[in-house]
């Protein structure tokens, strides 16, 4: 019997996993971050069910909204040969696809239903369903700021360093543009822009 | 068998991880789908840490998907910065004329 949960996870894991499917394999690379967009949708609706409400939100916020659309600018901003990018693609599909059969097949056998069962654990078996008055974005923040400020402190210098890293590597000086000098604007003094005439007054004619 | 469970959502990381990793075989000429084929990778990982978090009723691993996810929009942002200045000055992204390190 599948209860309401049920039909929701198979629903977006199966949207999940076909997106990702067209993530690899679309010919345009546009189509690809779309269908990476739509994977994230899934997934963040999978978190929700899992009760991170902050994070599922995030995920929407933060990759769809501002990741997402990072790389659909660079993508329709450099003009790519499609032909030329997917040669090699049938050539690498079997030993591909082999590897990805293999990896997931052993994964599946130990975290999934069939083979050893590892996931015995009492705590494991039955998640604990929060009341309605449960606030995740409140208890995830409580440890933030008390248990892990250090780490959030650093998460802060890496998105510093990633800002300054991508403008720096992006900036880019042409020659015949004219700037603005702020120092040379700061040091300019009275006598160097402006000259006073000292002549006799004259009669209008 | 079909009710979830912790093992449903593994799962489906998995397969997200294994599809990823197929990904970085097939596209492996163009470097925009080999960061969404990382991005894809990190969901994976992610999915993990949401479900063991909420099977243990226990905060932290939201907590490292939060410094994931930091670090993961930064990887992106560098490495889509990088790939804007290998465009400008190659005019291609192609994963196989990249060679002057001789690696």
């Amino acid at each position: 019997m599948m209860t309401f949960i049920d039909i929701i996870f198979y629903l977006f894991a199966t949207i999940l996993i076909v997106a990702a499917l067209g993530v690899i394999a679309a010919r345009n690379p546009v189509h690809s971050v779309l269908l990476l967009v739509v994977s994230f949708f899934s997934c963040s609706a999978l978190w929700l069910l899992l009760e991170a409400e902050f994070l599922a939100i995030v995920l929407v916020l933060v990759y769809v909204g501002a990741v997402m659309v990072l790389f659909l600018f660079v993508v329709m901003m450099l003009d790519i040969n499609i032909e030329e990018m997917r040669k090699g693609f049938v050539r690498y599909l079997p030993v591909g696809a082999l590897i990805a059969l293999v990896l997931a097949a052993q994964m599946i056998w130990v975290v999934g239903p069939v083979g050893p069962d590892v996931l015995t654990d009492d705590s494991l078996q039955q998640a604990v369903r929060h009341d309605a008055d449960y606030s995740n974005t409140k208890e995830l923040g409580r440890i933030l700021y008390t248990e892990y400020v250090l780490p959030f402190e650093i998460a802060s210098v890496i998105l510093l360093v990633a800002i300054i890293a991508a403008i720096s590597l992006t900036l880019r000086r042409r020659p015949k543009t004219k700037y603005q000098v702020p120092s040379k604007q700061m040091k300019v003094k009275r006598n160097d822009r402006l000259r006073i005439v000292k002549m006799d007054s004259e009669a209008k004619e | 068998m079909l009710t979830v469970s912790l093992s449903s959502y593994l799962t489906l990381s998995a397969i997200l991880f294994a599809i990823s990793v197929a990904g970085i075989f097939l596209n492996r000429k163009n470097i925009i789908v080999l960061l969404m084929c990382v991005e894809l990778m990190l969901l994976a990982a992610n999915i993990n840490f949401v479900a063991f978090s909420h099977y243990l009723n226990d905060a932290a691993g939201q907590v490292f998907v939060f410094f994931v996810l930091t670090v993961a929009a930064a990887e992106a942002a560098i490495g889509l910065a990088i790939l804007v200045v290998l465009f400008r000055n190659r005019r291609s992204i192609d994963v196989d004329q990249l060679n002057e390190m001789k690696g």
